[in-house]
């Protein structure tokens, strides 16, 4: 067989990326999605909103030039870039539940087949870490999310039904995971990409939902 | 005109009882008034109920944040948007001590958390919001509908004491932020009784600040103290 490998992380951001249309108000989630704010499309307009009182930020600062009270939703220095304004967090999340963010890409533990996303707790455990998750996942017009395809344990993220706590209910309907892209539609999860080197079986297998793989299935993409 | 101008941290501090709620402004970093806590944990207030985004970072550190006051028992309650860290990875003494139940939290969505401050510091009873709707948050709570979406009914919180990290300031209390500072301090202002603030820059004269960009008015401010040079500064190691 040919050598093949599970999809980077920035592969995963760039694709999911390629989704932003222009004018999209877009807020990424910490951890993998501010990866995709690495990826510039030339002739489309993003403005990046953060949860914690920015819109229209720049990309990460370099080291030596961070302003240590300019931070994205991950902590992670930033620049501010001519017509950044700022809000304090109650209106931050004024326009996140008002439907003005147009996608924000988060992580999570499980995404089921009927949309529902679980990010902020794991079952057994007391303790969860919610953010700005379950607003941000109501608030949305569009919920993406990116995750390793399995957990460290190799048990399926993709699923029917959620096993851990719920974030929201039906609110995700794009998946980019190691091993492909995924939309959720009214049938389920369609394979809609798939990582170079697997066959759709292969993914199947990982698998904890129904996939249905049409016929325009394609190769992972990480350029339009 | 009111003195709010302290000359110390432990004099802003030193009327809190134990058993205070007390609010903390602060986002990963910027706007955590680090004096303040550190004053207030050297002044031994104990029993303590938190609010805040986070009860204090994950991992080890000497950075001062409200970890220093969950690490020193002074903390019996906290009201956070993370009762673990961020990720399965991290942990930390709170963590542990709520796994255990041997502290008290209140998980709160974040906008929640942030929108539930507004309404205490703006005279409301409650208000309703969509987040955690069809979660186990709404296990006890209201649910009503408007227009056909599903709503959670969400009470105000309000505290005795806030606690802010601002820019500057004039004689008043007139406050400026400066860019991602600003996060919680000025709804936090408006919740608490009692508002202290730590200041990055010397205190000017009231019209020193132009009235169209005053953040936070000084009548939600009570307390200032500046943070002299050898002080705990926001850097960008803390973040």
């Amino acid at each position: 067989m040919a050598s093949r490998e599970p999809l980077s992380r920035q592969a995963m951001a760039d694709r999911i990326a390629m989704e932003f249309e222009d004018g999209w108000v877009v807020n990424l989630g910490v951890g993998m999605p501010t990866l995709c704010s690495n990826f510039v499309h030339p002739e489309r307009e993003i403005t990046y909103q953060s949860e914690n009182g920015l819109v229209n930020y720049g990309p990460l600062a370099v080291e030596g030039e961070e302003d240590p009270n300019l931070v994205n939703a991950g902590g992670q220095y930033v620049i501010p870039i001519p017509g950044m304004a700022v809000l304090d967090h109650a209106d931050a999340f004024a326009l996140i539940r008002a439907g003005y963010v147009d996608v924000t890409v988060l992580g999570a533990y499980e995404v089921a087949a009927n949309g529902d996303l679980a990010n902020w707790r794991l079952a057994g455990r007391k303790g969860g870490g919610i953010g700005g998750a379950m607003d941000l996942a109501v608030g949305a017009r569009n919920v993406f999310v990116m995750m390793e395809h399995t957990t460290r344990e190799g048990a399926p993220r993709i699923v029917e039904r959620c096993a851990q706590p719920i974030t929201a209910p039906g609110v995700v309907k794009l998946v980019a995971t190691t091993l492909g892209l995924f939309e959720i539609t009214p049938d389920g999860f369609v394979l809609r990409e798939i990582a170079p080197g697997y066959t759709p079986d292969e993914v199947q297998a990982a698998t904890g939902a129904k996939l249905i793989v049409p016929p325009d299935m394609r190769e992972f993409r990480t350029r339009e | 005109m009111k003195n709010k101008t302290f000359e110390s941290f432990e004099a802003a501090v030193a009327d809190i009882p134990d058993g205070s709620t007390i609010m903390f402004a602060g986002f990963a970093g910027p706007g955590t008034p680090r004096n303040l806590i550190a004053a207030l944990l050297a002044q031994g207030a104990s029993g303590l109920t938190i609010i805040s985004n986070t009860p204090g970072r994950w991992a080890d550190s000497d950075i001062v944040d409200l970890k220093v006051l969950v690490d020193a028992g002074r903390v019996r309650k906290a009201v956070a948007s993370f009762t673990a860290a961020p990720h399965p990875s991290m942990s930390g003494v709170f963590a542990e001590l709520y796994e255990a139940g041997e502290i008290e939290a209140e998980l709160v969505p974040q906008g929640t958390l942030a929108e539930r401050i507004r309404a205490g510091g703006a005279g409301l009873g409650a208000f309703y919001t969509p987040a955690g709707v069809g979660t186990e948050l709404a296990e006890g709570k209201e649910v009503r509908s408007f227009d056909g979406r599903d709503y959670l009914l969400e009470l105000p919180l309000r505290a005795d004491y806030a606690m802010l990290r601002a820019h500057r300031a004039d004689a008043l209390g007139n406050l400026q932020y400066v860019h991602t500072q600003r996060n919680f301090g000025p709804i936090m202002a408006r919740a608490a009784r009692i508002t202290i603030v730590e200041l990055d820059l010397p205190i000017v004269a009231a019209g020193e600040i132009d009235p169209d960009h005053v953040h936070t008015p000084g009548i939600f401010v009570d307390r200032m103290v500046v943070v002299p040079a050898d002080a705990i500064q926001e850097t960008v190691r803390n973040g």
